[in-house]
């Protein structure tokens, strides 16, 4: 309780401070909007149902993307970490895109599948598919080797080795990947609703650039903050206390 | 004398950045059935390696490795492994850990129900079957590995210092336990440590390896009536003599080093 009323305090208090810079009106309105401004256009963009509808298509794209990204990147994980000439060969493709942001994809993505959400859809699976593949390599190489050794001497099919053993065993990777995955995917999506006319939030957020309207910005940011911290908190810090105390690694 | 494993002139080597190390060259020994071996010596003789090669995990560069009179061409459930750290598996509580091996053989879930139940309680943890691992005390565990591994019945049971991260009390009890275990299942045992005293304890013989390069140094008959203490005198007694041989026969020795000897060899 004591760290809900903590935080609770220091972000009264930095709103607070907000209201207090913006009423000295150092900088002219209409580019630091007051707190009061930005609820109003918050409130405003419920009313119209232009946030809700924008909410809908971003968390659609990312959705779709973010499973796709899930459903081939753990499994390929797991062979990466299980397999040396995979590791050799597509290993070093995967370590390389992760050097290169996901919105470098961009123009390709453009041009291979037009001014569509297929070109959206491709930026945000090459944003988040690198990370989760890595984070599940990584986990899966640093299991404890005494696992496999003992079910190999149980007579554990390899099938039966990956299903029941591999990824049971690497439920902490999978969900430190699952995180990161979503993260990025979230990034991947709005560097990509930036840049191109699409809806979405990103899009509100260059049409509120655009009528030279702060407050709208401001908002949208502000919406995109809420969504972060709900699905970190609610589904991922769930899921993850969860597996932490089945494995014993919560205490001390 | 029946043999159930037979390891004839094994070597092995390992090759690293830093140059060739020999663990083991030209080791020879036999288990007989019904058999509780101990492979003694101090770190870097090569008996886990022995170990490994006898489980199907590791092959040896020269030499042979049968069980029955058939090469050990890998790992199989005829030969139940017991680790230092146990290697359980957290996400199932302590019955699934104990089924895990007979459903992978596709056992009958009353025979799979019937062994859990039969091996849990004789190491003493049927109360414990819907607990998960990281609810356990370290002894605890190592009876869970136990009775996992003895769950799929195997032929011989290979052990690689199961007890050394135990306290001694906890230790001392399992000697007992597992000594009264094996009694009634006749397993063979091929048990590896560093504790001269625990191999006194639990063996029928005893083989004393020297390192680098891991050779068979000498081997010790244990005549001594089960179930044994680890403080009977008999026990003491042979004990010293083996961590004498260890030490390359040093001129003095006192008991309290040889304990010392025993407790910091690792």
């Amino acid at each position: 309780m004591m760290r809900i009323y903590r935080r609770l305090t220091f972000f009264i208090a930095l709103i607070g401070v907000w209201a207090w810079v913006a009423q000295l009106k150092v900088w002219d309105p209409t580019l630091f909007p007051s707190p009061m401004q930005v609820g109003q256009s918050l409130w405003g963009s419920i009313l119209d149902h232009s946030l809700l509808d924008a909410t809908a298509v971003s968390l659609r794209r990312v959705l779709l993307g973010y499973f796709i990204s899930m459903a081939i990147g753990v499994p390929l994980g797991i062979m990466l970490a299980r397999n040396a000439v995979l590791e050799d060969t597509i290993g070093a493709l995967v370590a390389g895109f992760q050097s290169l942001p996901s919105i470098c994809w961009l123009p390709l993505a453009l041009l291979w599948f037009g001014l569509n959400d297929s070109a959206i859809l491709f930026v945000v699976v090459m944003g988040s598919l690198v990370s989760i593949t890595v984070a599940v390599q990584d986990g899966v190489k640093n299991l404890p080797p005494g696992y496999v050794r003992v079910a190999r001497t149980m007579g554990v099919k390899p099938f039966a080795m990956v299903t029941q053993v591999l990824l049971p065993a690497s439920l902490p990777a999978i969900l430190t990947g699952a995180k990161l995955g979503w993260a990025y995917a979230w990034r991947a999506l709005m560097s990509g609703e930036l840049l191109f006319v699409s809806f979405g939030l990103g899009h509100s957020l260059m049409m509120g650039r655009e009528l030279a309207d702060m407050s709208q910005v401001m908002s949208v940011m502000a919406v995109i903050i809420a969504l972060g911290l709900l699905t970190d908190r609610a589904i991922f810090g769930v899921l993850e206390s969860r597996v932490r105390e089945r494995f014993g690694l919560n205490g001390a | 004398m029946i043999s159930k494993l037979s390891l004839q002139h094994i070597t092995r080597q390992y090759v690293s950045r830093t140059g060739t190390t020999v663990a083991l060259d030209d080791v020879s020994f036999e288990v007989a059935q019904g058999e509780f071996l101990m492979l003694v010596g101090p770190s870097g003789c090569g008996k886990s390696t022995l170990l490994a090669i006898a489980a199907g995990l590791d092959k040896p560069d020269g030499g042979t490795a049968e069980m029955n009179g058939k090469t050990i061409a890998g790992p199989g459930p005829d030969r139940g492994l017991v680790f230092q750290d146990g290697a359980l598996f957290p996400w199932l509580n302590v019955q699934r850990n104990v089924e895990f091996g007979m459903r992978q053989q596709g056992l009958s879930s009353q025979v799979i129900r019937e062994r859990s139940q039969r091996y849990l309680s004789l190491v003493n943890l049927s109360k414990f079957s819907g607990r998960y691992v990281h609810e356990l005390s370290g002894g605890m565990r190592q009876r869970v590995a136990i009775a996992r591994a003895l769950a799929m019945e195997p032929e011989v049971l290979l052990m690689d210092e199961p007890f050394s991260a135990l306290d001694a009390i906890t230790r001392e009890d399992l000697y007992v336990e597992l000594q009264l275990i094996l009694d009634r299942t006749g397993t063979t045992v091929l048990f590896v440590t560093h504790n001269v005293r625990e191999a006194v304890t639990l063996g029928d013989r005893v083989i004393l390896l020297s390192p680098r390069p891991g050779r068979i140094q000498s081997e010790f008959t244990v005549d001594i009536k089960r179930p044994r203490h680890i403080d009977d005198p008999d026990v003491a007694r042979l004990a010293q003599q083996i961590s004498f041989a260890m030490k390359g026969g040093a001129s003095y020795y006192n008991q309290e080093e040889v304990d010392d000897y025993d407790e910091n060899l690792s």
